[in-house]
């Protein structure tokens, strides 16, 4: 039994029991997921990825590289039989050039899926949500499985529901910044709201974070950075893959309500004289 | 003849196919994805599409991103 099965299967703990995480027509143990860029090499790559128990990871697509053609795509070193692979359109600052990438990573033949994200601001890589918009819509008609990457907006997290995207995936704080989850109250309002699974992309630095965004009830992480700019990315992997399955059995148990005051754990009557 | 590949001016022989061309640059078909004057060519019809002189193509794959 996998790690991520036990930690769904905690019936016999406390009857209470966890689904697989529902993607479009697929189902998924494990709630994190995984980019594959910015590692060192790609040894370190598939170790981290492995140790991080996800079974889908993210891909950009980007021009081969003429003159270096041993240095391929990375489809060399990750089986798409091992691994559903999502093609991005990280890089795109218009719908029309997202578009074209989505296309290009249909192309490739694996898969009809795409993390949809298009940026509006360079410094701060905040995405373009009008852009977004547009972008889903028409990659919606065109037959793809759209996971869009969003800012943490209720209304725009709302239309990108009504426009046929599979997921909506809000940023915890900027893509590779590490700031953890900045806005758990918007987080939880939009998971509240959507029927569609909501998974929080971008900006989870450590294992805590990946935790407390978990908590908040969402349905997965996705992250790159804090994995693979980690000193160590296979063990950061590790510990984020038990952060994430420890904030949703902590989500699943239920937390105890926040106080003002403090009140005693241990009896208060039968103290000596 | 002459083509643009991936925004570079490259001279390949005359006459070749999709896959002429990845065979050329000693890329693997099944893993590049073609895009010719703007327009993807299914991966069913490398062997059947011929370039032509000036044609803009774009190559591209999959590689690490978040």
């Amino acid at each position: 039994m996998t790690i991520e099965a036990e930690g769904r299967d905690v019936s016999r703990l406390d009857r209470v029991q966890d689904a697989p995480l529902r993607l479009g027509d697929r189902e998924f143990e494990s709630r994190l997921i995984v980019g594959t860029g910015k590692y060192r090499d790609d040894e370190t790559m598939v170790r981290a990825i492995r140790a991080s128990g996800a079974e889908m990871v993210t891909v950009a697509v980007r021009r081969v590289e003429l003159d270096r053609s041993k240095e391929g795509s990375i489809l060399h070193h990750l089986d798409p039989d091992e691994f559903f692979i999502l093609p991005n359109t990280a890089g795109c600052y218009t719908a029309e050039d997202a578009l074209r990438y989505a296309r290009l990573g249909r192309a490739a033949g694996l898969n009809e899926w795409v993390k949809l994200e298009v940026i509006g601001d360079e410094s701060t890589l905040l995405p373009d949500v009008h852009a977004t918009l547009e972008a889903a819509r028409i990659l919606v008609e065109e037959g793809f499985k759209v996971m869009a990457y969003t800012n943490e907006d209720l209304v725009t997290a709302l239309r990108l529901e009504d426009a046929g995207c599979i997921s909506v995936m809000p940023l915890a704080s900027p893509i590779g910044s590490g700031l953890g989850l900045v806005n758990p109250y918007y987080i939880r309002e939009i998971k509240s709201r959507l029927e569609v699974p909501v998974i929080v992309d971008a900006g989870v630095g450590t294992a805590s974070d990946a935790c407390a965004t978990m908590e908040q009830g969402v349905d997965g992480v996705l992250m790159n950075t804090a994995i693979a700019a980690a000193d160590h990315p296979a063990t950061m992997a590790r510990a984020m893959r038990l952060g994430v399955q420890a904030g949703r059995l902590a989500y699943l148990a239920g937390r105890m309500p926040t106080r003002e005051i403090a009140v005693p754990s241990s009896p208060t009557h039968g103290m000596l004289d | 003849m002459p083509l643009q590949v991936n925004g570079e001016e490259r001279t390949v022989p005359d006459g070749l196919t999709v896959r002429g061309l990845l065979v050329h640059l000693e890329l693997v078909p099944e893993l590049v994805v073609v895009e010719r004057n703007r327009e993807i060519v299914d991966r069913s019809r490398y062997d059947e599409v011929e370039l032509e002189a000036g044609d803009r193509l774009e190559l591209v794959h999959f590689v690490g991103g978040g």
